[in-house]
């Protein structure tokens, strides 16, 4: 079982979406978050002042799928979030220990899906 | 003669009635997603300083100036003899800028009202220049026809007691119009929820408020008419928002808050022509009309023909206002206002036809010029924003700012 957790720009929340879907993969979590990387991104500008270095809104997915699955879940992250462009974000990998389904309590690869 | 309260009065209705473009701005802004809040607050707000402008140096000459019966011409051009002394035409017992300055207030918040058809994708500069051309070849004319001295529509006895025809009919159609050409919103499986609900009813409070002004004050004095059409205002108001939220209570299992004062706005807007003319009762069956109406509108007849009225501008304002005009010809009555005239109920089926034709013209027109514009604009700035612009969201990509802050 792994965990990805993936940052990407917030206007390809949709699109990613959709390609998860498409992926079969229906299950995730999504939250909004600020964050720095390398690009700059928008500037935003407050009454003629101009202010860089800010940190910039994104979206965190979190998702737990059974190692079969991960392949297909990255590349569809990808498909969806990719521009080119600085600022497109990342993905993480991590093992999921355990995972458990509150109202069955099913454990592990079975909870999963 | 100048009249100390009715000047005041009439003061005090254009200052209730300039209210309401900030008060639209909270209605559409909370409707939109956060990304595109302060994209329809700037353009509500760059209408009023725009059209405040247009007005002062040649919208109201073209509008209120005697010229012929097209166009009021450009005598007044820079409010030249446009002064404290009353103009009878219009009024005698109040300064003509006083005059002037009410009706501003009317030309600001008309091409306002269209935002909400091509809210969260027009492009901002194409917005300046298509509010500009709007107001000064569909607004200014239209106004001249049906309020101006010696206007055709006027002159053929169309009844639009605060403009019915000239701005909820106006406006809702060229909303239709832009809507259509523009097109859809992009990546919308189905329409997105409001962004912040609570606006939306501020704004609608606001509106209501306002309204006093903008059909009250159509009395232009202090007068039996003004206080007739206040209560007119507020009862169909009271009529429509109620009915809405039964008829969704019906259809739909729960009322909501979005339909409550999304009725509430079509009962104002329906009975906007009519206030100056109806009894109570018939501003009830206004009210009750204007919301079965305007609900077939928003929820039957907009998903069938697939159109993306973001905001519902012709669903609610054109809607309504066709209705009302046309109700006007059904239940006005002299022995509220002895200067109008009586509708098919009270024993003159003519009014009707006359009113009918006042809404044909007007949809006419509108329908054509507003295309013209458009299209002419068009090509000129390109009245979309890009694809990424239009994900991103309207208020990075063209103000470079944001609504709300995640920390702090």
């Amino acid at each position: 079982m792994k965990l990805v957790i993936a940052i990407i720009q917030p206007y390809k929340l949709e699109e990613v979406k959709e390609e998860l879907y498409k992926a079969d993969v229906n299950l995730i979590t999504v939250s909004e978050v600020l964050g720095h990387g390398r690009q700059k991104g928008v500037t935003e500008v407050y009454r003629g002042a101009r202010e860089t270095g800010n940190l910039l809104r994104k979206i965190r997915l979190e998702i737990a799928v059974n190692d079969n699955f991960l392949e297909s879940t990255i590349k569809a992250i990808v498909k969806g979030a990719k521009t080119g462009e600085t600022g497109d974000g990342k993905i993480f990998v991590l093992d999921l220990k355990e995972c458990v389904r509150i109202r069955t309590e099913e454990r592990g690869a079975a909870a999963i899906g | 003669m100048i009249n100390q309260a009715d000047t005041l009065f009439v003061l005090l209705s254009a200052a209730f009635v300039m209210l309401m473009t900030p008060g639209l701005a909270f209605f559409y802004g909370g409707m939109v997603r956060r990304k595109n809040i302060l994209s329809v607050l700037m353009q509500c707000f760059v209408a009023l300083c725009l059209l405040s402008l247009q007005w002062i140096l040649f919208g109201y000459s073209l509008s209120f100036a005697p010229g012929n019966g097209f166009w009021g011409g450009l005598s007044w051009f820079g409010l030249n003899g446009v002064g404290a002394a009353p103009y009878a035409g219009y009024s005698a017992t109040i300064p003509h800028q006083a005059f002037m300055v009410f009706q501003m207030m009317f030309a600001v918040i008309t091409p306002a009202l269209i935002i909400g058809a091509f809210a969260e994708r027009m492009k901002f500069s194409a917005f300046l220049v298509f509010t500009l051309l709007w107001a000064t070849f569909v607004y200014d004319p239209l106004c001249h026809w049906v309020w101006g001295e010696g206007g055709w529509l006027k002159n053929l006895g169309v009844l639009d007691f605060a403009g019915g025809i000239v701005v909820h009919t106006s406006a809702g159609i060229a909303a239709l119009v832009t809507t259509i050409v523009i097109g859809k919103r992009r990546n919308l499986e189905h329409t997105p929820s409001p962004h912040n609900l609570p606006f939306v009813v501020l704004g609608t409070s606001l509106l209501w408020f306002g309204w006093y002004g903008f059909n009250a004050g159509s009395a232009l004095a202090v007068n039996g008419i003004a206080v007739s059409a206040f209560i007119a205002t507020n009862t169909a108001a009271a009529a429509a928002g109620l009915s809405w939220a039964f008829l969704e209570w019906i259809r739909n299992g729960k009322p909501t808050v979005f339909g409550i004062v999304t009725g509430s706005i079509a009962g104002l807007a329906t009975i906007t022509p009519a206030s100056g003319f109806v009894t109570p009762i018939s501003a009830i069956i206004i009210g009750i009309a204007a919301s079965i109406v305007c609900f077939i509108a928003v929820a039957v007849t907009k998903p069938r023909f697939g159109y993306d009225d973001s905001l519902d501008a012709f669903g609610v304002h054109g809607v309504g206002g066709i209705l009302g005009t046309l109700l006007t010809g059904v239940l006005a009555s002299k022995v509220i206002n002895p200067a109008g005239s009586n509708g098919l109920f009270y024993g003159n089926p003519k009014q009707l036809l006359i009113q009918l034709v006042g809404v044909v013209v007007a949809i006419s027109y509108t329908f054509l010029a507003t295309f013209v514009i458009y299209k002419l604009v068009d090509i000129f700035f390109r009245m979309r924003v890009s694809e990424k612009d239009e994900l991103v969201g309207l208020d990075l990509t063209q103000h470079r700012e944001r609504a709300y802050t995640i920390l702090e």
